[in-house]
């Protein structure tokens, strides 16, 4: 399910220390674009069919993205994202489904003008009796290179900590149905963010 | 409410808070009737355990009655319940094994890189055990939110005490797992290190479970005492060489499987000890681990190692020469407190098993800074502190 790494292992291209791996990752997506790329994995004990239809529907995302202000659907393969970023900015982009295949996987791109210049792909298999695999990959321009990708690690609003958090929330939600939080009251969940 | 709030290493006071309130869906309100201070509580008192901040509430042995539901609880205003510490979904992968203490999601998906980072996986939630473990408010409280409480929570029969089965919540599954953990064959000798409350329900479940003789080492007179009245042996580490004690009272094949009940604040004055209690105190290392090495070195060739004592992170001169060459087995971990609740709770009904003998002390929450320091400093009489919320009122 993963990109191809030419290392000769059969690690994913994501784990290896090799320079340069970003711009393979983003050769190997349609469209794909960045220099950077993470990925985050997580196993979620619920069907296939279920998990992607659920992740389909991007008006769910921002309820286990924290750090996704607002979605807005343009049509069936474009929509507009708001993403919170370091310092109390927001950062905004239109992506273009590039490729889906149902119950597998669905890529992306950033059209031009994005703040963030970014694409990846999600994809999804069946673990049988565990339920389904969730992984997630982002290539992308991190904003003031190196330096701006460990300010935003300061501020945690860097992608490989907030899409592992995210997939996490995602599994809650799935596995669940709600997203678990030490918050006392519900006004205190809301402060917290998610 | 009251609530009973970690300030600072021995600084924990009563604080008034908002009252909780329902925040998801499978959530209830608990209002606690009665609440104890757990050994692995001093821990946080004396700061052992990282990641707590200055107002969390703790404790995480407690029970009380329902006072609110959320939807898609399944329990009942009115109903009492005892509470375990463990915050446990039910529905993952591992809940589906009946680990539940290795739940993937009780614990705050933000609150889970720590413990990716320290142990390469993060573990259930716990309540009132530091941020590590989800950042829950604990039990020693008036109110408590409980999440998942379709799947953790136990409802008790009218009509039986508190203070018999208060003890489902926590000590008595570490106990009896510990003992399990030790997989027991009839005629086998277990030895047991620590009779604070879980290794005296240790010592309890090793005879429950087929244990022939069980022997019991600490150095409060008192503990020791309580360890002979349930038919263990005992040994006191402070007058008696413990190593050779066992061995000889062991035909020198030394005991079938070891229990450590101590963790990681040993006491005694050993030299491996003297240098854990330098470096802990230094932060050059953070576990004081004088019993487990020797449990380790005493226990019979092939034997089993049990240890349901808690460790927070890494330790020195951990005798894995020893564990390697004599082909011991270790078994561990946070107590998967749910899948023991029903059948102990029997056990209990039935007269089986003794709970009620733990408790020392009584008292108001608002006391209960001052039994954090008493169970601290007077650890021989000590034995339990059950707070009591109700008192106050």
């Amino acid at each position: 399910m993963s990109l191809n790494n030419p290392q000769g292992d059969d690690a994913p291209l994501d784990t290896s220390k090799r320079r340069g791996v970003g711009t393979e990752a983003a050769a190997q997506l349609p469209d794909g674009q960045g220099d950077t790329v993470v990925a985050s994995i997580v196993t979620i004990n619920r069907p296939v069919g279920e998990v992607f239809a659920h992740f389909r529907d991007f008006a769910n995302l921002p309820t286990f993205m924290e750090n996704v202000a607002r979605i807005d659907v343009l049509d069936a393969n474009r929509s507009h994202w708001v993403v919170k970023a370091p310092a109390g900015k927001t950062v905004e982009w239109d992506a273009r489904i590039t490729e889906e295949q149902r119950d597998r996987s669905i890529a992306w791109t950033s059209e031009d003008g994005a703040d963030v210049a970014n694409s990846g792909r999600i994809e999804f298999r069946d673990a049988g009796p565990r339920g389904t695999i969730v992984k997630l990959t982002i290539v992308y321009d991190p904003p003031g290179g190196v330096i701006g990708q460990w300010i935003a690690k300061l501020f945690q609003r860097e992608p490989k900590i907030q899409s592992r958090r995210d997939l996490r929330r995602f599994k809650q939600l799935m596995e669940t149905g709600e997203i678990a939080t030490p918050a006392m009251n519900p006004k205190q969940f809301e402060e917290m963010g998610l | 409410m009251k609530a009973l709030a970690w300030h600072g290493k021995h600084d924990v006071r009563i604080d008034n808070v908002p009252d909780p309130e329902l925040v998801n869906p499978r959530d209830a309100i608990i209002k606690v009737t009665s609440t104890a201070i757990c050994g692995s509580d001093l821990h946080l008192y004396d700061a052992y355990i990282p990641t707590l901040k200055a107002g969390d509430i703790l404790g995480h042995e407690f029970m009380g009655e329902v006072v609110d539901v959320g939807p898609k609880s399944t329990l009942k205003k009115g109903q009492r319940v005892v509470v375990p510490f463990t915050i446990a979904c039910g529905s993952c992968y591992h809940c589906g094994k009946h680990q539940y203490s290795a739940c993937d999601n009780g614990n705050p998906a933000d609150n889970q890189d720590i413990g990716q980072e320290l142990y390469g996986h993060p573990m259930s939630g716990l309540f009132g055990y530091s941020h590590l473990t989800g950042g829950y408010a604990g039990g020693q409280a008036e109110y408590v939110r409980v999440p998942f409480s379709d799947v953790g929570p136990i409802v008790i029969p009218d009509g039986v005490a508190d203070d018999k089965v208060l003890f489902l919540s926590d000590i008595l599954p570490t106990g009896w797992q510990a003992a399990e953990y030790a997989e027991i064959e009839p005629g086998d000798t277990v030895a047991v290190w620590g009779c604070g409350p879980v290794g005296l329900f240790a010592v309890q479940s090793a005879f429950l479970q087929g244990a022939e003789r069980v022997i019991a080492i600490d150095h409060f007179p008192h503990r020791l005492e309580l360890a002979k009245k349930f038919g263990a042996e005992t040994i006191n580490f402070e007058e008696t060489a413990t190593y050779e004690a066992l061995m000889e009272m062991t035909g020198g094949i030394g005991p079938d499987a070891v229990i450590d009940a101590v963790g990681l604040e040993a006491h005694g004055l050993f030299v491996d000890n003297v240098v854990d209690q330098i470096k802990a105190s230094t932060f050059l290392g953070t576990d004081r681990t004088h019993a487990i090495r020797q449990a380790i070195l005493a226990c019979r060739k092939g034997g089993r190692v049990s240890m349901p004592a808690v460790y927070g992170g890494f330790v020195d001169k951990f005798p894995l020469g020893a564990f390697m060459e004599k082909g011991l087995t270790l078994k561990t971990g946070q107590t998967h407190v749910q899948h023991y609740m029903p059948a102990l709770l029997n056990a209990i009904m039935e007269g089986k098993i003794d709970t009620e003998f733990m408790i020392s002390h009584r008292m108001p929450l608002s006391e209960a800074p001052k039994g954090y320091d008493m169970f601290k400093n007077n650890q021989n009489e000590v034995t339990k502190i059950v707070l009591k919320p109700g008192l106050d009122r």
